[in-house]
């Protein structure tokens, strides 16, 4: 049977979050269809058709899918589902919003942030912090599910040439209106995309202090992120938080600075492919994590590590 | 209007949890369990809209064994007028949990229903979006900030590249997010003005509400354990480690 991903874009082009969901629907099905909902969203179509494996993208082009509304589009996915065996979505903000609201409708359980497919009713997926992985099977007719995007490698966006059919606009729930968005203005790449990411925490000291993180960053070329106690404390905005609550994250190389290694942030980054950990404390759990661990003060050992890269 | 705030008991934000011995699920024998750190920020908005004067009522609804009281004993300490728990020692997913809410809301008829993002045991986050579903209500998901304007709510979200706002028609569903508030402590006289505090319990026969799990936990395993690398003496070090032998800059 065909699955179908619930795409994710901003009506030009596609998130790449999705390549990922797509990624784990590749597991299940020969057949993915993927649906676009959303406001002059051609762009964002055409942007999907030409993914590697997708066999046809589904498109209702309405005014009020413009902000990915769950109460918009739930009922059109739950509309379209009845000839899927899976509907999947990353899980993001976006995702994590929606999908439950697909899965309550269509009276079954969603399976949350799956890291493996083990077959088309059993999933592995990470609870408690990610210091249990749960092997779950699915008693439902259709499996809603939502993609840890860091557990499976992204599809090509190019190299296919999926047909698009164009399909009726549901109904404009009316109870809920999008009214703006404040976005971090960023030259850096994003957290989630990062191929390098350096963290501060609580050690950091103030939101001026993290001048030092960003320094490091950008001679980096790498994403900024933050520990939860950093984020509490006012020193970054909220999307820069890794961790059990924040974002999960698996780069290349990750730098936590003044980080102690909290089980809630070990379970946004422990994924991590080479961990670097600069504290002060020699008995911070993050050095139980790190694959390279500097003891010191940070406020010394980071700008040295910018004037080291220089050389 | 009246505020419905569901709490959960969940293991404690402290602990490691770590599956049982056989693999069959969670050992949770004497380990130390609190209320959902995100249901403490739902109480506590709760709290903040009644002393707003916008609510008259809070309710504080949990779903589970007998010690779930503890949970609504500490939220009627934040502040909560009274308390339901609708008792039982099955396993409850997030569709039964929402099921549940779904039975008490038509018996008590809140405008605004609050509930934690996520809670920390499951991390399944679906709860409140399947409530909202259930009843046909707009939701506010990952909420950072929250304004009355009439017959709406302007609700500031959470979202991955940043903060997006909202309005939701009301009534409506609240999901809360860290930075919306921070949880009051409680007081000792309040712990115990909350003791005498009415506290209703429900089974979830009574609310004809079917809870037979969707989802079968075959296995609970730890995690592949990532093991600690070497100290590195300075910054050169470290550089010429990350270029020389792991090669990731």
């Amino acid at each position: 049977m065909a699955v179908l991903v619930l795409a994710e874009h901003d009506n030009d082009s596609l998130n790449p979050a999705t390549l990922t969901a797509i990624s784990a629907a590749t597991q299940l099905s020969n057949t993915i269809e993927v649906l676009v909902a959303g406001s002059d969203c051609a762009g964002a179509a055409a942007a999907t058709a030409a993914v590697t494996g997708v066999s046809k993208v589904i498109v209702a082009d309405a005014a009020h899918y413009g902000n990915a509304l769950a109460e918009n589009v739930a009922p059109l996915v739950v509309e379209l589902s009845s000839s899927y065996s899976h509907v999947l979505a990353a899980s993001t903000t976006d995702g994590k919003n929606i999908m439950p609201r697909v899965a309550a409708l269509l009276d079954v359980a969603q399976i949350s942030d799956i890291v493996a497919v083990d077959s088309e009713s059993i999933f592995k997926r990470p609870i408690y912090a990610g210091n249990i992985i749960a092997t779950v099977e699915s008693s439902d007719r259709i499996k809603v599910i939502t993609v840890r995007t860091t557990a499976f490698d992204p599809v090509s966006s190019e190299g296919g040439s999926a047909a698009i059919e164009n399909i009726d606009a549901g109904a404009d729930m009316g109870l809920s209106r999008y009214l703006a968005q404040d976005l971090t203005k960023s030259d850096r790449p994003e957290l989630a995309a990062a191929d390098i990411i350096v963290s501060g925490g609580r050690g950091v000291g103030s939101s001026e202090n993290f001048a030092i993180i960003e320094e490091l960053a950008d001679k980096l070329g790498a994403a900024v992120g933050a520990s939860r106690a950093a984020v509490d404390a006012g020193y970054v905005p909220n999307d820069y938080q890794v961790g059990q609550t924040g974002k999960v994250v698996a780069p290349g190389l990750y730098i936590a600075i003044g980080i102690s290694g909290a089980i809630q942030h070990l379970a946004g980054m422990k994924d991590s492919k080479v961990i670097v950990a600069i504290n002060k404390d020699e008995e911070a759990p993050i050095f139980g994590v790190a694959d390279y661990g500097l003891v010191g003060d940070l406020f010394k050992e980071v700008p040295n590590m910018v004037a080291a890269l220089d050389k | 209007m009246k505020i419905l705030v569901a709490v959960k008991r969940a293991i404690d934000y402290n602990v490691k949890a770590r599956p049982k011995s056989d693999g069959s699920g969670v050992e949770l024998a004497n380990v130390k369990m609190s209320m959902n750190p995100f249901d403490e920020i739902a109480v506590e908005e709760a709290i903040r809209i009644q002393e707003a004067g916008i609510a008259a009522e809070i309710v504080a609804v949990s779903v589970g064994p007998k010690q779930c009281q503890e949970t609504l004993r500490t939220a009627m300490a934040m502040g909560a007028d009274r308390g339901i728990l609708v008792e039982t020692d099955e396993e409850v997913q997030p569709l039964a949990v929402a099921k549940i809410l779904k039975a008490l809301v038509e018996k008590e008829a809140p405008g605004i229903i609050l509930l934690g993002k996520q809670a920390i045991d499951d991390d399944s986050n679906q709860t409140g979006q399947m409530l909202a579903a259930l009843l046909k209500w707009g939701q506010a998901t990952f909420a950072c900030g929250v304004e009355f304007a009439g017959e709406e709510l302007k609700v500031n979200r959470e979202v991955d590249g940043g903060t997006q706002s909202i309005s939701v028609k009301l009534p409506a569903i609240i999901t809360v997010d860290l930075r919306l508030n921070e949880p009051r402590y409680v007081k000792l006289p309040n712990i115990m003005k909350a003791k005498k505090k009415q506290l209703d319990i429900f089974s979830p026969a009574e609310l004809e509400v079917d809870i037979t799990p969707r989802l079968k936990l075959i296995k609970a395993e730890e995690p592949p354990v990532r093991v600690g690398g070497v100290t590195v003496a300075d910054v050169d070090e470290l550089v010429d480690k990350l270029r020389n032998e792991a090669k990731v800059i």
